[in-house]
């Protein structure tokens, strides 16, 4: 309860008894605040993806030439298995929710969220869990090194530090169910009188059908995790055919959480695309409904594939063809996503600002991502691409210039308004050049490498591959350095930015798209403590 | 097509500045050397120039709109924001598309997935970190493994570009005959690996506890490389397939040859330190080295080191029971012959790589089934 201590704020343009946050640094403890959770939610992302992005950087430095040069091939399982999951646990899903939590209260008129204190512990678990899996680096027999399927039996075959990888994916598990949970409260119950379910910015449509998400698919990850736990040591064998087990049960239930899951991650970036690409092309928004329901259905459709990423472990034909079909069926409701996008931008008034060129980068690189999904879909050719860097190559498209990108433009985008300090656009530009370009010459060789016979995952590689790979590598490492300039944009921008005193609306006419714009910037520290009777809505 | 390449990838390596240390590269799938390896190339064709034909239409779009309808240009946004008509378009032709891929694709899947009617089988076992084969019905079965050199280079840090097929060798391939449907039954020791060769069109898991079936037949003899694909822990960058296909008559002389001699008995007579110290080293490289390492160090935590190690510059009986026994951690090793355990014995007792220098020689005549009880 941070009201309780609290001074009256200064800077508040409310009227009515606002509280300004506890002072020092137990502000960010205790607070239940919207826009400070979110705010911890972000940096703690950032921090995340620059610890995850170590690792890449190890990998690619032991992947720059043939032969083995830096580390032992068992770390290196580690660091592929341990990137993937601080990537996916530690900066993309949090930066959403960071996201989520600063923006979603302030697009639906509402104080904060419906269940503040929740919103503090989710975020305090959520740093428990990524402190305890980061700790298993640092244990005898290293961190887990079987991928971050967790794959059984291999990943029994881990050291000290199995049990300790589960009990972090628990406390990521109940972590993300609350701040699900929240968000789906906070939707359904806290939207000023004015704002119907079909006015809602997109960005709170894409999450509240993520929420359900997460909701369906993190007690699924858990229980198979809990099985790998009492097969390892309380002698059950849900996954040993010894004792009438089978390890591919675990690959169903995994991927039946997995295959959400990378939805979850890509749900809300979607929404965000919707939020800034209409503001920069001075046009409403395409296909509005026709953007909901084709979120609708690409969640009931992901629940539904979830065999297309084991078509090679010995399905029944029947299951290898109703797995195929379901999974074309997704590319008609991303095409027409992507196709709302396009017919967005079509006849507008664009602009180029930073924030709209990573927008326009996610839609191109993430159709292409999209794009190797569908042939990978096809079952027969799947035998083939699967397992190789051909699909590396597909969800790193899906994930970096997609999700990656996404939030860098949210970031852009909406620092403004939240520091109320303008960033540096000529930096901002420069970086998002820097990124797109390395982006490309880090992935884009990886499909050469995977459709040439490279599998993934391995430490070193035949002569036939070198070429390849050292140019990947160089991507890789431009892409690094390149983040290190939105590192600095940050810390300048909180810090006075430009200094150049930026509008309540920001941009051009946005208080024509979003709640949001229409708050003073910086955002007071309590915002719609009444809630706000005109909607801006630019679809009907 | 070729030349198309060669100058795409100069381009890129030019403007990076660097040198090709390979001529030899692909940038496409390989169309393979089976009537399903060429199905499978073509649907991938197919699905590429699809994808290839939306992405010209819709970016194409795109950045026509991008460069006409830009502010600085003095475009005035119209606001429409549906259209019916369009939206129904878009959504059927994709759906029209991905019903005529379905079509060619089903049928590949089908013709992958009918092992029946095959003229031999071959049972493949995945094991850490080596391939089990065993052509069922004729006694033939052996191991494949790395080869020593790439062994030894991946191991000791020296330049690999001078490795023929570094990494895509094995000590004995997998011999098969041209023409013939061969049915493979896939099953793993310990965790799942995956058989893949490229040419072949296909990869298959290999799962503990499990069989599972796939089928090829090679039409030209030739030699074709591949590698596991599904990580099986530390050493799965190091599990190479090689087949050779070959015509039947060759293939019949090969299993001949090869089944004498498998059934060959082993040479026991007395060797000298030097041949036992060179096969030793043979065998530790082949059995020992994934865990116990190059130098003999293990892996801290979690494999012993022989340097130094009691067990090892102790007694020889109990360490000869010791490897024919195995533990819990260590597979048992009583596949070894006994002048391959008697090298190999010589060799982590007296390796200076290995840092031991116990100074004897052990025959194989010494090797006696002796079983230690404590572990
Ligand atoms: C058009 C939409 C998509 C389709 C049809 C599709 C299809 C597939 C298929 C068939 C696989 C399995 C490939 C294999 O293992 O051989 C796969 C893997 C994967 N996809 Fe997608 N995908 C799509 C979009 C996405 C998106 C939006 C994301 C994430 C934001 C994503 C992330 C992934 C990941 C992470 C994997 C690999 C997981 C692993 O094995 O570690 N995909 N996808
Ligand atoms: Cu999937
Ligand atoms: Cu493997």
């Amino acid at each position: 309860m941070s009201a309780v201590t609290a001074e009256h704020a200064h800077d508040d343009h409310h009227d009515d008894h606002a509280h300004g946050p506890e002072k020092g640094w137990l502000r960010w403890i205790v607070t239940t605040n919207h826009k400070d959770i979110g705010t911890m939610y972000l940096l703690f992302a950032l921090a995340m993806f620059f610890v995850g992005g170590a690792m890449a950087m190890i990998i690619r430095a032991e992947l720059f030439e043939p032969g083995l040069q830096f580390v032992d091939p068992q770390f290196f399982n580690s660091m592929t298995t341990m990137h993937a999951l601080v990537m996916v646990f530690g900066a993309v899903m949090p930066a959403f929710v960071g996201l989520a939590n600063w923006m979603i209260p302030m697009m639906i008129g509402a104080p904060d969220m419906a269940l503040p204190r929740m919103n503090n512990m989710s975020f305090w678990m959520l740093v428990a869990g990524i402190l305890l899996i980061a700790s298993t680096l640092f244990m005898e027999g290293g961190a887990p090194a079987g991928g971050w399927t967790l794959y059984p039996p291999l990943v029994l075959q881990t050291g000290k530090a199995l049990p300790f990888a589960i009990f972090a994916v628990h406390l990521l598990g109940v972590s993300s169910i609350m701040g699900a949970i929240n968000i789906i409260a906070t939707i359904l119950n806290m939207r000023a009188p004015a704002m119907t379910l079909m006015k809602m910015p997109l960005f709170v449509w894409t999450w509240l059908i993520t929420g359900f998400l997460l909701i369906a698919i993190m007690p699924v990850f858990a229980g198979s995790v809990t099985m790998l736990l009492t097969d390892k040591f309380f002698h059950t064998s849900f996954f040993d055919a010894a004792g009438g087990g089978d390890p591919v049960l675990y690959q169903h239930i995994f991927w039946f959480f997995g295959h959400p899951e990378v939805y979850v991650m890509i749900l809300p970036t979607f929404g965000v695309a919707s939020t800034i690409i209409p503001v920069f092309a001075r046009k409403p928004l395409f296909g509005y409904s026709s953007m909901v329901y084709a979120t609708a259905a690409i969640a009931f459709l992901s629940f539904i594939v979830w065999a297309h990423h084991m078509f090679t472990v010995g399905l029944p034909i029947a299951g290898e063809l109703y797995f195929m079909y379901a999974t074309m069926l997704i590319a008609i409701p991303t095409g027409v996503k992507v196709f709302n996008w396009t017919a967005t931008m079509w006849k507008g008034s664009m602009t180029f600002e930073t924030p709209m060129l990573f927008s326009i980068a996610f839609v191109v690189l993430f159709t292409l991502g999209g794009f190797t999904g569908l042939m990978m879909s096809i079952a027969p050719v799947d035998f083939q691409y699967h397992d190789t860097y051909f699909i590396v190559a597909h969800f790193h498209y899906t994930l970096v210039p997609a999700s990656v990108f996404i939030l860098m433009a949210a970031g852009y985008y909406w620092m403004p308004k939240w520091t109320g300090h303008m960033y540096n656009e000529k930096i901002g530009q420069l970086h998002f050049w820097l990124s797109a370009i390395s982006v490309n010459i880090l992935f884009f060789p990886q499909h050469f490498l995977g459709l040439a016979g490279m599998p993934r995952r391995i430490p070193d590689y035949a002569i036939q591959f070198a070429d390849w790979n050292m140019i990947s590598s160089i991507g890789g490492f431009i892409f690094g350095a390149s983040q290190l300039l939105f590192l600095w944009i940050v810390i300048d921008t909180i810090k006075g930015g430009t200094g150049e005193k930026v509008s309540d609306e920001v941009w051009e006419d946005a208080h024509k798209h979003g709640l949001e714009w229409t708050l003073p910037s910086p955002v007071p520290y309590h915002t719609f403590s009444t809630p706000p009777t005109v909607i801006p809505c630019d679809h009907d | 097509m070729k030349k198309i390449k060669q100058l795409f990838a100069g381009v890129t390596f030019a403007s990076l500045g660097l040198q090709s240390a390979q001529a030899d590269y692909t940038l496409n799938l390989m169309q393979g050397v089976t009537t399903v390896s060429h199905d499978i190339f073509d649907l991938h064709m197919l699905i590429l120039w699809v994808c290839v034909f939306i992405g010209i239409a819709v970016f194409g779009t795109m950045f026509y709109s991008m460069y006409h309808h830009r502010k600085s240009k003095g475009h005035k946004a119209a606001n429409f924001h549906e259209n019916t008509t369009v939206e129904i378009i878009w959504t059927i032709i994709p759906t029209l598309i991905l019903v005529a891929m379905a079509i060619p694709a089903t049928k590949t899947m089908l013709e992958l997935d009918n092992v029946q009617n095959s003229d031999m089988s071959i049972k493949v076992t995945g094991k850490q970190w080596y391939w089990d084969y065993e052509y069922l019905g004729t006694g033939v079965h052996f191991e494949s493994h790395l080869d020593a050199v790439s062994e030894k280079v991946h191991r000791d840090g020296s330049d690999p570009t001078r490795v023929p097929h570094y990494l895509l060798n094995v000590d004995n391939p997998l011999v098969v005959p041209v023409g013939k449907k061969i049915r493979f039954v896939f099953t793993a020791a310990d965790v799942i690996h995956s058989w893949w060769v490229p040419d072949l069109g296909w990869k298959k898991d290999a799962n503990p506890g499990f069989i599972n079936e796939a089928w090829t037949q090679v039409d030209k003899p030739g030699t074709y490389r591949g590698q596991c694909t599904e990580l099986c822990g530390r050493d799965h960058g190091f599990m190479p397939i090689v087949v050779i296909a070959m015509e039947q008559a060759d293939y019949d002389k090969w299993l001949q040859t090869t089944l004498a001699k498998q059934n060959e008995k082993p040479d026991l007579s007395d060797q000298n330190r030097q041949q036992l110290m060179t096969n030793g080293e043979a065998v530790y490289l082949k059995n020992c080295v994934a865990c116990h390492q190059i130098d003999g160090k293990g892996i801290n935590g979690t494999y012993p080191a022989l340097s130094g190690s009691a067990k090892v510059t102790g007694g020889i009986d109990p360490l000869i029971g010791f490897l024919q026994a195995g533990t819990s951690r260590m597979p048992a090793f009583a596949k070894l012959k006994d002048n391959e355990l008697a090298a190999v014995i010589t060799y982590i007792r007296n390796a200076p790589e290995l840092g031991n220098k116990v100074g004897d020689e052990i025959q194989p005549k010494a090797i006696t089934p002796v079983y230690d009880d404590d572990e």
